[in-house]
């Protein structure tokens, strides 16, 4: 069996050495205290953290049916680079993932081209072809793999159909993932409204376009006893209704994406399509809040919302240009930088990225005790790299930073105990 | 032609009123005064714009501006071609972009764009090298209206724009034609107010250099000119208005209204005029009215508009 010997990495701030068996944790020592096998690999972190796998439980891979936007295999590239050990994908593809055979070609493309991870966790739809009509058959999604249960893309609009589908999920131990979103409100909108959308004449979402759906699958959870999840939270006001909610004992978690943390609708003022986003990017004041609910744990989890499409696509007036960042190869330096800025600790970077999405939906985690799976990756907190079309491994280039200079980059990656990049 | 004082027009497109100077949109409006004047003349042909071609393309139907466009090119002697969404095949299903290169490579010197698409002559302007004005886009611009609006006002006032008061009314949300006067006339030291129901005001209204009003008798009162807008029928049936006959009581422009008003205050209208609806017929035909000098002043104003971009390369700019 081959071994593996990382050396005076960091974790959690303290100098280790890492011995690695096979796919698992042999131990983890103060540096310097045990020597290197002889017969091991011997890898020097030195100024490296050690971090274990991220997982990233909101992304579309866009396969089946939009592969020239992004597939399977080019997807969990990005994550392999990214940091991410797995990925939760959502159902809005074509054909929707609302049936086990969909779900079981997924599974087996990503078995075929990363068979060593990183892995690939299907969301099944909650309705079928997201239409918000008739429920999904989620018993059968659940056997063939899925992790969760979302029509994020197409939000549900009618509160008793979430209600249903809140219902069905738990039935099968499926927690919903919501995108909050009342479509009436944010009919025909293209992104936050306020000052900029008024200036420039781009019909805008008011921030009641989430928060009322945030409040309305709130207020459900607790009738119901059920949990819920809330995609991509944007905004203050649903920040406060979460943190009242939890505050009343409400299963609620929720989760939020680098670019509310660091951007504002202040960058659509030239019609930035890359900007472009669902929910919109939005006041200065809501990304603040967005700050202090990831300090205060009112956020539980980061995703990416990873929403890959071809250049051709985002070359439009705002108006025709679809919503979307590509995130997977960005997230970990960009929400490093909350790290950086003091906004939290690493340990709670960890909770973000790690420890409470595993929670959250019942995956594997490495909690570096003897045992565990030896998924981990190797961390340059210093290095500084530009992010250029070249060094994305999403085929989606839109971003709103690409050509800037990011700071923290991925070295190294292993999936039980496989070397991935 | 225009007698120069060394002016190099320093722009290649016209997308908005804010990316004029003061000094700049004062060029401008003289220009437009000396073309003004040839329009009054029994022969209103010069030959300044001779060999220079100008596209007007309208991917959304305005008869009125671009008649107007096509009078003022031809004035200057440029050739002038339209474009129509419905009498090419340009729009049908076509990107913008490839459009914008289709319009490229008949080789313009200007095109004149309308789209309904906020942010369309931007999106052309930064992949062509000719020059693009706008003619309106989406609910975001419209500077050459707000120019020729400048330049009707301008000669109301005797070019004294400092302390006058003007109201815009009706709806204020979708209108291109009120977001690039409030921009031009606020920076001239104009009182800009505002009257119109709720739903037809941005939210972020209040943060706008502008007064507010609700009640249409006391926005009139003391202001120096009242620009009416063109309602949009189908407000109705988005949910924004109630029957129309309710509108027409709270916010139509009577005689009475005009009461109010400093003594010969006028009247503006971007036109097509709904009468009875927005404005009350008699008041539209009245002496304070200018909505006629507005399309005199429409054709003047493009004609200084072409003559500058299409001109601006000759200069060795
Ligand atoms: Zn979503």
């Amino acid at each position: 069996m081959k071994n593996l010997f990382i050396f005076n990495g960091l974790l959690r701030k303290k100098a280790v050495d890492i011995l690695v068996s096979g796919s698992t944790i042999v131990s983890v020592t103060p540096h310097g205290e045990v020597p290197a096998p002889e017969d091991a690999e011997i890898i020097d972190a030195t100024g490296l953290i050690v971090f274990p796998s991220f997982y990233d439980c909101h992304v579309h891979l866009r396969e089946p049916g939009f592969e020239y936007k992004e597939d399977i295999e080019s997807g969990l590239e990005a994550a392999a680079h990214g940091g991410f050990g797995g990925v939760m994908a959502m159902a809005n593809t074509k054909p929707t993932n609302d049936s086990a055979s969909v779900t079981e070609a997924m599974l087996q493309r990503a078995q075929q081209t990363w068979p060593n991870g990183p892995y690939l966790y299907p969301i099944g739809a909650a309705t079928i072809g997201l239409k918000g009509e008739e429920l999904a058959p989620m018993g059968e999604l659940a056997e063939a793999g899925c992790v969760a249960i979302s029509n994020d893309g197409v939000p549900v609009g009618g509160a008793e159909m979430f209600r249903h589908c809140m219902e069905y999920a738990a039935t099968f131990g499926l927690t919903i993932i919501d995108h909050c979103e009342d479509p009436t409100l944010a009919k025909d909108c293209h992104m936050n409204e306020g000052e900029i959308s008024e200036a420039i004449g781009v019909k805008g979402q008011p921030v009641v376009a989430e928060s009322m759906q945030v409040a309305r699958d709130i207020l459900l959870a607790e009738f119901l006893n059920l949990p819920v999840h809330l995609a991509h939270i944007s905004c203050k006001q649903s920040v406060d209704l979460i943190r009242w909610a939890k505050a009343r004992g409400v299963k609620v978690t929720a989760e939020t994406c680098p670019h509310y943390l660091l951007l504002t609708e202040k960058i659509l003022n030239n019609y930035s399509t890359a900007a472009k986003v669902n929910p919109p990017l939005r006041s200065e004041e809501d990304r603040l809040a967005m700050k202090e609910a990831i300090k205060d744990g009112t956020i539980d989890i980061f995703v990416t919302d990873h929403a890959p499409h071809a250049d051709h696509e985002k070359e439009h007036p705002i108006e025709g240009a679809p919503n979307g960042i590509s995130g997977l190869d960005s997230a970990v330096a960009l929400t490093w930088t909350q790290v950086e800025d003091g906004t939290i600790s690493e340990d709670d970077f960890i909770k973000l990225w790690a420890e409470k999405p595993a929670a959250i939906f019942k995956l594997p985690l490495n909690t570096f005790a003897e045992g565990d799976i030896a998924d981990f990756f190797l961390f340059d907190p210093k290095e500084e790299w530009k992010l250029t079309e070249d060094a994305m491994h999403s085929k989606g280039k839109n971003t709103p930073f690409l050509n800037t200079t990011l700071k923290g980059r991925v070295k190294a990656h292993w999936l039980g105990g496989t070397r991935i990049v | 032609m225009p007698q120069e004082k060394h002016f190099i027009w320093p722009h290649k497109d016209l997308l908005d009123v804010s990316q004029l100077s003061l000094e700049e949109v004062s060029h401008l409006l003289d220009t437009a005064e000396q073309f003004h004047e040839i329009n009054q003349r029994p022969v209103k042909k010069v030959p300044t714009l001779k060999g220079k071609s100008v596209v007007l393309f309208f991917a959304e139907p305005s008869t009125r501006t671009k008649t107007s466009f096509d009078v003022a090119g031809k004035r200057l002697s440029a050739d002038t071609f339209s474009l129509s969404s419905s009498s090419s095949s340009l729009t049908k299903g076509e990107s913008l972009k490839d459009t914008a290169l289709t319009l490229e490579a008949m080789n313009p010197d200007v095109i004149v764009l309308r789209h309904k698409a906020n942010g369309a002559a931007q999106f052309i302007a930064e992949r062509l090298d000719c020059a693009v004005v706008n003619a309106g886009d989406g609910c975001h611009a419209h500077p050459t209206q707000a120019l020729l609006d400048n330049f009707t006002l301008r000669r109301a006032w005797n070019n004294e724009y400092k302390g006058k008061t003007i109201l815009i009314l009706g709806d204020i949300k979708h209108s291109r034609v009120a977001r690039s006067n409030i921009n031009l006339l606020t920076r001239q030291g104009v009182k800009v107010r505002l009257c119109a129901p709720r739903t037809l005001l941005p939210h972020t209204v209040h943060t706008w250099p502008v007064e507010i009003f609700q009640d249409l008798n006391k926005a009139m009162e003391g202001v120096d000119a009242v620009m009416c807008l063109r309602l949009q029928l189908e407000r109705q049936q988005s949910g924004l208005l109630p029957d129309l006959s309710e509108y027409a009581r709270m916010y139509c422009l009577t005689a009475n209204h005009m009461d109010m008003a400093v003594e010969g205050a006028k009247i503006l209208h971007p036109g097509p005029m709904n009468r009875g609806l927005e404005i009350a017929s008699d008041l539209a035909d009245c002496k304070n009215s200018r909505v006629l000098n507005q399309v005199s002043a429409g054709v003047a104003t493009r004609m200084a508009i072409l003559y500058l971009h299409a001109t601006r390369k000759d200069k060795g700019v």
